[in-house]
């Protein structure tokens, strides 16, 4: 039960709480630079869960993990946006789902979905954030449905990196981490999409003038 | 019997009060708009003022009319009496749990949007159906905050709840976290402040609770009046002893109920201030605006009974 | 008197009632003087055999002489039959209070007054049937009787071309539920060895062919009960019946295939699965939501309140929903606690419903209005009917201290134990179903405020509804007995709920020992540390209220002055207020219909339509919202094209060849020999 477990530990899970929370934000969140803000304040709070469960498993490469997370995701990753967005002149568009309260219970939906589908999991474990295995997983899938709602490449682009914090979170919940090696190279890999992204966008817009990936329809082959 | 003597004081002392909380965030207000305000007694004087002024009814006016606001002051009062305010176990909360107190507030509600129909006026029907809306669409959320309330205590009554929390020490409850914001979400609404609705406006075309009162006069608008300040202040006691219930009374010793008549007061009065820091940052919202914002509540509140069930019992 | 001839004289007194009425078009008077008495004396003797079975908590069979040489009628007042009888027999007591009044209307009409009692009668007498019918051929029997002879009743005024669709629709789809059913209790009878009940119960089922027989019994059920989308038939067919034949239709016939949903599953299949229940909960769920935004969107107050029948049918489903769950996962306790509030449920929407519709067959019958948009002021015209048609608002809006409160409470009560059950996932799902059920209540309060703001205040719209006046004493006092019934099923909930105990004991061997332990005042499902709501201290509580208010007024207020004053309204300095200014109906649900758009589709057109008039400066503007109901899209059609397909495709056999069709009868042939050896 909570009310047993020492206060850091109860801290990790209410962090987990708040980052599926930042998860259902981004997905209401319509106007960009706010957008932005609210995703790096989910880096933030996945990499402070990270310090918090390397100080209870006392994992001290987990620390590691947890500088970057603070480093890549809570810090250059959104300022590279940032700028990206400032950049492109779009920072005070509006690039909102068209029916946010629909997403937003079917995001509710996917989190008792998720609950489902990990229940059996979370049972093999014994660790404190067993639980949050469903959260992690529930933060993946709601990063995906904002791939899937948003019709805007910088709003992609967030969702897909807010489902690679899903899959961090995921690790480092479940597993107290994945090898250093993996991890760092993970960290590399989103350092070199996030600067792919931002010169794709440039090109995205220079050839369709827009950055609604709808408009991308029309590369296809097939007329409609 | 003596229980049943404080429960009284305490109802009465409600009442008293709900004024002053009124006044209270307004003088808040004033100062980080940089305004002088009125003083403190100023609901008070106003209230005194309305109930010696003459009524002036239409003349389409019926008998509701007159009956409403009677009705809802009484349901407004019961629903006071009925909130554990500076000591819990008082026999009055066990009359009705928390929804029984949300049913008090819909009946109230119910008659109010009726009396806005009465006289057969654009703008009585126009805050009506919105009153309506809003309500119905605030509903749900509040529901979900509570049940994950009643599944952490698992009790409705809210003298039982309150027990429990207290018993229970100082735990870090994700999901009484996200039942608090999405219950303070669900007061702001229901109770017609900013960004959903402006008690200070008399703007014809944004205006809800006002619109339905528009027809109202002298004591029957002191009633309304006087009604909707217990209700904010309802809200505010049910935040601040339900999620920080640290220092109320639980036993009925004269020292206790002091200690926990002076901290219900501070409490209130950080609620109070962060209520009017809330209503001077943001803007009132456009009325279609307002199902996102209930709807953010609702995600709020079910955040909060999921991270209860995953995270906490799980 | 024994049992059994009392029941019987109950189920015949309605049909003599009709017989009589047969003689009721070359004398009118008979209507008064004897038709509805017989119903009424009917329906006090149902009351007090029901409730004699239900207090006692006796069950009683009886056999009949009648029906098939080899199964003779069985019939059986049993706690649950006794429940119903009760319950119809009260309604049939306030039809026949009001009745006399409302027929008044059709004395010099072009309808025939005989058809109406005649079938009034039958249709009464049917309803009373079905619920103590103890054998498969007997209820269907009952059943039939009850659908046919309210298919009479709802094509009563077949002169209107709308009215004669609407009753065909109705038979249609109550002959396509009593199939569901008949196929429901073959599988029963097949398994049991007997088409009495007793043998039925007793029928070693498989899980599969169990759940087969929950399916029909759902769709047959819940096709009468009207649970989405199968409801199509209810809106349609219940606004076009004489008002007192709404009330008996919506308040007592949906109660009836409650009924028949609860005999056939929790009696008779037994043994529920808690996935039964899922599924039910969802559908329930959304038969409530869907039912009460239907609602909201009219403007015919008896279409409105049609709708709202299948919200509440929502409400009652979601319980029994709930009570299968916690049944199906070993909670006998709170498996019950659901199932008493479906049966609360049932109570209160068979007083408030039945309650609503005498009410508009009063303003109906006074106004000669069915349109919301054109009533209005109807309160200081008929204020008797207002009052009472408020306390129906009341009740229906679930709001406290009247008895729809009570039932919402206990069904919110009962999701709230979720904590008990294993399944993380249910525990998750519930709570859901409870904010559904929260949303529904506040939407059918937002209705209701919208019925009565707009028809009983405000002004007159009309001329008719101007000149319209209070409806006649036995009208009145037929409102009167229901609207003091849900007066006092809502203050006393506990001796209520008692007198249920004996129903589900007797339907599960359960009783909720924790309910009423505290006494009468105190009404607490589970314990009193978990939930207590003490309906009387309410009651005392809002009347001490309203007089502390009526002080505090009396010691601020001046004395010696006269405080009063009357004028006209304000009307920002324009010039006089008109009728037409108001809020009407339409505008009222107006941000609801904007919110919930999607599910109306067309609507926009409709309101499109308004705006390109010829010209800025029409003459006459006029703005229609056509709510179309969204079923006949998304489920209607596609099973009406699928049944076309498929019989373009088994037309195909029919060549018109001769040679062909003895080919047929060779191959048939051939198969049977084949089959038989």
């Amino acid at each position: 039960m909570l009310e047993q477990l020492p206060l850091y530990q109860q801290a990790i899970l209410t962090l987990a709480a708040l980052v599926m929370f930042t998860s259902f934000a981004l997905l209401a969140q319509s106007r960009v630079v706010p957008m932005i803000h609210v995703f790096a304040w989910q880096g933030l709070l996945v990499a402070i869960t990270t310090g918090l469960v390397a100080f209870d498993s006392g994992k001290h490469d987990l620390y590691i993990s947890a500088l970057l997370a603070v480093l890549l995701k809570a810090l250059f990753v959104p300022w590279l946006l940032h700028r990206l967005v400032t950049r492109l002149g779009i920072d005070r568009d509006e690039h909102g789902a068209e029916h946010p309260a629909t997403v937003l219970l079917i995001g509710a939906l996917l989190v008792i979905f998720c609950y489902y589908v990990a229940e059996p999991i979370s049972e093999l474990s014994a660790s404190v954030t067993r639980n949050t295995i469903a959260i992690s997983m529930a933060v993946v899938l709601l990063g995906m449905l904002m791939l899937v709602s948003r019709g805007k490449a910088v709003a992609q682009v967030v969702g897909f990196m807010s489902l690679e914090n899903g899959l961090f979170f995921a690790a480092v919940a479940a597993t107290h981490g994945m090898p250093m090696v993996v991890e760092l190279g993970i960290a590399f890999d989103v350092l070199v999409a996030a600067v792919i992204f931002g010169v794709f966008f440039f090109h995205i817009r220079d050839s369709i003038e827009s950055l609604d990936v709808d408009q991308l329809n029309r590369l296809s082959e097939s007329d409609e | 019997m003596n229980d049943w003597l404080l429960a009284l004081l305490g109802t009465l002392l409600f009442v008293a009060l709900a004024p002053l909380f009124a006044a209270w965030v307004k003088r808040v207000k004033c100062w980080l708009q940089n305004r002088s305000s009125p003083a403190l007694l100023q609901p008070y004087r106003d209230l005194r003022r309305l109930f010696s002024k003459q009524v002036v009814m239409a003349e389409t006016a019926s008998p509701l009319f007159v009956m409403t606001p009677y009705i809802i002051a009484g349901a407004t009062l019961l629903a006071a009496a009925v909130v554990p305010f500076i000591a819990v176990n008082l026999p009055t909360a066990a009359i009705a749990d928390v929804i029984v107190l949300a049913g008090f507030f819909s009946l109230a509600r119910f008659f109010l949007a009726l009396a806005g129909m009465d006289v057969g006026t654009a703008f009585g029907g126009m805050g009506s159906s919105r009153e309506m809306t809003i309500a119905a669409l605030a509903e749900p959320a509040m529901l979900v905050a509570v049940f994950t309330l009643a599944m952490v205590a698992s009790s409705t009554n809210l003298s039982t709840v309150i027990d429990q929390i207290l018993a229970q020490g100082l735990v870090l409850r994700p999901s009484l976290l996200f039942a608090l914001l999405g219950l303070m979400l669900v007061g702001i609404a229901e109770t017609g402040r900013i960004p959903v609705d402006n008690p200070a406006t008399h703007l014809e075309l944004t205006m809800i609770h006002e619109a339905m009162v528009l027809e109202y006069s002298g004591r029957h608008l002191a009633l309304i009046e006087w009604a909707a300040q217990i209700k904010l202040l309802i809200y505010g006691v049910l935040i601040v002893n339900i999620f920080f219930p640290w220092g109320i009374a639980t036993h009925n010793s004269v020292t206790a109920l002091a200690i926990g008549a002076a901290v219900v007061f501070f409490k209130l009065m950080v609620l109070g201030a962060l209520l009017a820091v809330g209503e001077s940052v943001l803007a009132k919202m456009r009325l279609f605006r307002v199902p996102a914002f209930l709807v953010l509540a609702l995600t709020l509140a079910l955040i909060g009974l999921l991270s209860h069930i995953i995270l906490e019992v799980g | 008197m024994s049992t059994s001839l009392l029941l019987a004289v109950t189920l015949v007194l309605p049909l003599l009632s009709g017989v009589v009425a047969s003689a009721a078009d070359h004398r009118p008077a008979l209507m008064r003087g004897l038709v509805f008495p017989l119903l009424g004396v009917a329906g006090l003797m149902a009351v007090g055999l029901g409730g004699h079975a239900l207090l006692q908590g006796t069950s009683e069979t009886l056999v009949y002489p009648l029906g098939l040489p080899w199964l003779h009628w069985h019939l059986r007042v049993d706690p649950l039959a006794g429940f119903f009888l009760a319950l119809i027999g009260f309604v049939v007591t306030a039809v026949s209070l009001f009745g006399p009044g409302y027929v008044r209307e059709f004395e010099h009409g072009k309808q025939s007054l005989a058809v109406l009692g005649f079938f009034t009668g039958l249709f009464v007498s049917g309803m009373l049937m079905v619920v103590v019918a103890a054998d498969a051929f007997s209820f269907m029997l009952a059943w039939e009787l009850m659908s046919l002879s309210s298919y009479f009743l709802v094509a009563y005024q077949h002169r209107n071309a709308a009215n004669r669709r609407a009753g065909f629709l109705y038979l249609l789809m109550a002959e396509v539920g009593a199939l569901t059913i008949l196929l429901g209790f073959g599988v029963l009878a097949g398994f049991g060895d007997g088409f009495s009940f007793a043998a039925m119960r007793a029928a070693p089922l498989t899980p599969a062919w169990a759940s087969i027989a929950f399916a029909l019994g759902v769709f047959g059920f819940g096709m009468k009960a009207g649970l989405v989308p199968l409801h199509a038939w209810l809106p349609e067919a219940h606004p076009v019946a004489p008002s007192h034949i709404s009330a008996l239709m919506s308040g007592v016939m949906l109660k009836v295939a409650v009924y028949g949903f609860i005999r056939f599953s929790f009696d008779l299949i037994g043994n529920v699965h808690w996935a039964w229940g899922v599924a039910l909960l969802i559908i329930a769920s959304i038969t409530a939501v869907f039912g009460v935004l239907y609602a909201l969107m009219q403007h015919d107050l008896k279409r409105l309140l049609a709708y709202s029948s299948v919200e509440n049918i929502g409400i009652i489903f979601i319980g029994l929903g709930l009570s299968m769950i916690f049944y199906g996962t070993g909670f006998p306790l709170l498996g019950t606690l659901g199932l008493v509030a479906a049966l609360y449920h049932t109570l209160s929407h068979a007083l408030f419903k039945s309650l609503l519709f005498l009410g508009a067959g009063a303003v109906l019958q006074r106004s000669h209005e069915r349109d919301l948009d054109r009533m209005g002021g109807l309160l200081r015209r008929m204020p008797w009917t207002g009052l009472f048609f408020l306390v129906g608002c009341i009740s229906i809006s679930a709001l406290p201290p009247f008895n729809g409160f009570v039932s919402e409470w206990l069904t919110f009560q009962t999701a709230l134990q979720v904590p008990s059950l294993e399944s993380g996932v249910l525990r998750a799902v519930i709570p859901l179903a409870a904010a559904v059920l929260a949303l529904t209540g506040a939407l059918a309060a937002a209705c209701f405020v919208k019925v009565y703001g707009t028809a009983f205040l405000g002004q007159a719209r009309t001329r008719r509804v101007r000149r319209s006046n209070e409806a006649g004493r036995g009208m009145l006092l037929g409102q009167a007995l229901l609207a003091l019934a849900c007066l006092l099923s809502g203050i006393f909930p506990t001796l209520a709920i008692d007198a249920m105990a004996n129903v589900t004991r007797s339907l599960t061997g359960q009783v909720l020992p924790a309910a009423t332990a505290k006494g009468w005042l105190w009404l607490t499902p589970i314990s009193a540390d978990t939930a207590s709501y003490s309906a009387p201290l309410v009651f005392v509580g809002m009347l001490l209220a309203l007089l502390a208010w009526a002080v505090v007024n009396f010691i601020l207020r001046p004395a010696g002055r006269v405080v009063t004053v009357r004028s006209d309204a304000w009307d920002c300095g324009f010039g006089p207020l008109s009728a037409r200014m108001q809020y009407t109906a339409t505008s009222f649900s107006m941000p609801i219909r904007r919110i919930f758009a999607p599910l109306w589709p067309g609507q926009a057109d409709a309101e499109r339509d308004a705006r390109t008039g010829p010209g800025s400066e029409a003459r006459q503007t006029r703005y229609q919202v056509r709510t179309g109901d969204v079923t006949w899209k998304w489920f209607y059609r596609p099973v009406v094209q699928l049944l076309h397909a498929t019989t373009r495709r088994v037309s195909r056999i029919q060549t018109g060849n001769l040679r062909h069709y003895l080919g047929y009868t060779f191959v048939t042939l051939l198969l049977l020999l084949w089959l038989i050896t």
